[in-house]
């Protein structure tokens, strides 16, 4: 059954990009998750009864409005971070360890490694001998754009670059989970699509489960098989999209697809109720 | 790049060169009186005899390995420990009364104590100046590491790093800054508190030097090792700034 669940089969892949041995999709089943801070002014609940289940090899966005439990729920996934309530497993079909990787929102990419040392960092934490990884490090730094820069420093890049530097580390390790926290959203529009593409591309090689957090409604549609619609306070799912749009895709054809303009309008009136909603919850929590 | 360098340099000699030269010139003009505050001029004559006659050169010796000897016994497990604080709170709620206490005692004060321990050989003073710098660097330590974004942690998590590749991989090089905060203070306090042993306690050294001119009022050798105390804090803390911009090759700008 698991091996039927995946949307096509994907031929192995063993170039540098996808690493030694390609990755077999990790399945991600969450069973009313929950996660409850304690703050100073009571209890907050970034998550609740969050029940989804993603299978392998799927390519899974969630949008949401802001505050609404989203990079909580990569955290979760990515075992930074422990749920106050329900039950999150995550197992891969041939029942090995799965193994997952972040791309943080926000800056994650270490300032005192150079542009090779950060992409072949894990690498060096899994024993990969040093030229080895060097040569991985400098084939996904080309991949991400990045040829020539890899004895460079972070601060000596602009940070649509350091943002490409986290998602090769990302890919370095080839995991059976990619999780994305808006890895694309410093990115200026041009190398955004490149970086979109590129993804797709290694997504089809490679037959990775991904969690892709964005804003960008077009960017959902491009990218995912399905769509996690999330409601804010408390952060809950709203509604999973089914995207229909054949593989492998490009960002023309997705975007002149009739289909598209219309799960478009869906999301975005969805997203602005939930957005009008969570404003008007702040402000009535404002007086006290 | 470079016309800055050069104001820099220039800059940086001025103020000192135009301190000696108002010296100088009240000295000369009879405002100060030349018996207490001789000319800087007649100093270098004094320096010269107490290089080659009065070993002065053994005195600078023998005070500066005391103080690189004690700034290593005590910068080194500092910042271990105060990495430790940074990373595991357990650590840091236990050591952290102890540190503020004793960060507070003015240091010159520990030396009865510590001649006590140790003797009055040179261990006591490589162990006065380790415990005058070691809560101060540690504690910048502590600092240093609670400051680093917490992304960078949790990216090195989830890459697959143990706590002792934390240690090294992300605490060490985050908060490596904030050590050399602490260093740099250090350098200050060991100065103080080794020319304070050496008073006190010492048969050579610089400290030791400046006193027993004192007492036999011979000014202008005293005068001197003033002079080569201050050099001595301005080498050692160029000596520093090298070794920072070799550990942190990342803050020197392209
Ligand atoms: N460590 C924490 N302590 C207390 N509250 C937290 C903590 N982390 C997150 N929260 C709260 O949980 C909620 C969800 O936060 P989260 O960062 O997951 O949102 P998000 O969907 O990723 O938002 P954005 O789109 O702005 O990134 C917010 O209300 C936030 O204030
Ligand atoms: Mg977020």
């Amino acid at each position: 059954m698991a091996e039927a669940a995946l949307p096509r089969s994907r031929a192995a892949s063993r170039d540098v990009v996808a690493g030694a041995t390609a990755a077999t999709g990790a399945r991600v089943v969450a069973q009313g998750l929950g996660r409850r801070f304690q703050t100073p002014h009571g209890p907050v609940d970034a998550l609740r009864d969050v029940s989804v289940t993603v299978e392998p090899g799927t390519f899974c966005v969630i949008v949401g409005p802001s505050g609404c439990g989203k990079s909580t729920l990569l955290r979760l996934v990515a075992a930074l971070d422990r749920p106050t309530s329900g039950a999150l497993t995550i197992s891969r079909p041939d029942g090995r360890q799965p193994t997952n990787a972040m791309v943080f929102q926000g800056r994650s990419v270490f300032p005192w490694l150079t542009l090779r040392q950060n992409v072949a960092y894990g690498l060096k934490l899994r024993g990969v001998p040093r030229r080895e990884r060097g040569d991985r490090a400098d084939a996904l730094l080309a991949m991400v754009g990045l040829k020539g820069f890899a004895r460079a420093y972070p601060h000596q890049i602009s940070e649509g670059m350091r943002q490409r530097v986290a998602i090769a580390r990302a890919l370095a390790v080839d995991p059976d989970l990619l999780l994305m926290d808006e890895p694309f959203g410093a990115l200026d529009e041009q190398t955004r699509y490149l970086l979109q593409e590129e993804l797709l591309r290694i997504w089809d090689r490679t037959g990775k489960t991904v969690l892709f957090v964005t804003h960008s409604i077009d960017e959902a549609l491009i990218l995912a098989d399905r769509i996690v619609v999330m409601a804010a306070q408390p952060g809950t799912v709203r509604e999973v999209i089914d995207v229909p749009f054949s593989r492998p895709r490009t960002l023309t054809g997705v975007r002149s697809d009739p289909v598209f303009t219309s799960l478009f309008g869906d999301i975005w009136g969805m997203i602005r109720e939930e957005v009008t909603r969570s404003r008007a919850a702040q402000e009535a929590e404002l007086p006290r | 790049m470079r016309p800055r360098r050069a104001a820099e340099i220039t800059l940086t000699i001025a103020a000192p060169l135009l301190l000696l030269a108002i010296w100088e010139l009240l000295s000369r003009g009879g405002v100060l009186n030349p018996i207490f505050w001789p000319r800087p001029s007649s100093l270098i004559d004094t320096f010269w005899r107490m290089v080659t006659k009065e070993g002065l050169m053994t005195d600078i010796r023998i005070s500066l390995l005391r103080i690189i000897g004690g700034f290593l016994l005590g910068a080194v497990p500092a910042v271990v420990l105060g990495l430790a604080m940074g990373l595991f709170w357990p650590v840091r709620v236990f050591f952290m009364p102890l540190a503020s206490a004793i960060y507070a005692i003015p240091k010159i004060a520990v030396l009865p104590l510590v001649i006590i321990a140790f003797g009055i050989g040179e261990a006591s003073k490589l162990v006065i100046v380790a415990v005058s710098i070691f809560f101060l660097v540690a504690l910048n330590t502590m600092s240093g590491v609670l400051e680093i974004d917490p992304t960078y942690r949790d990216a090195a998590r989830n890459l697959g790093a143990s706590r002792w590749e934390l240690f090294y991989s992300v605490a060490l090089p985050g908060a490596l800054p904030q050590i050399f905060t602490g260093l740099r203070l250090g350098l200050g306090f060991a100065l103080i508190v080794i020319v304070g042993a050496e008073f006190l306690a010492a048969k050579r050294g610089i400290g030791y030097q400046i006193w027993e001119d004192y007492q036999t009022l011979r000014i202008k050798q005293m005068f001197v090792g003033l002079v080569v105390t201050a050099m001595m804090g301005w080498g050692l803390t160029m000596l520093l700034t090298g070794l920072e911009r070799l550990a942190m090759p990342w803050r020197r700008s392209a």
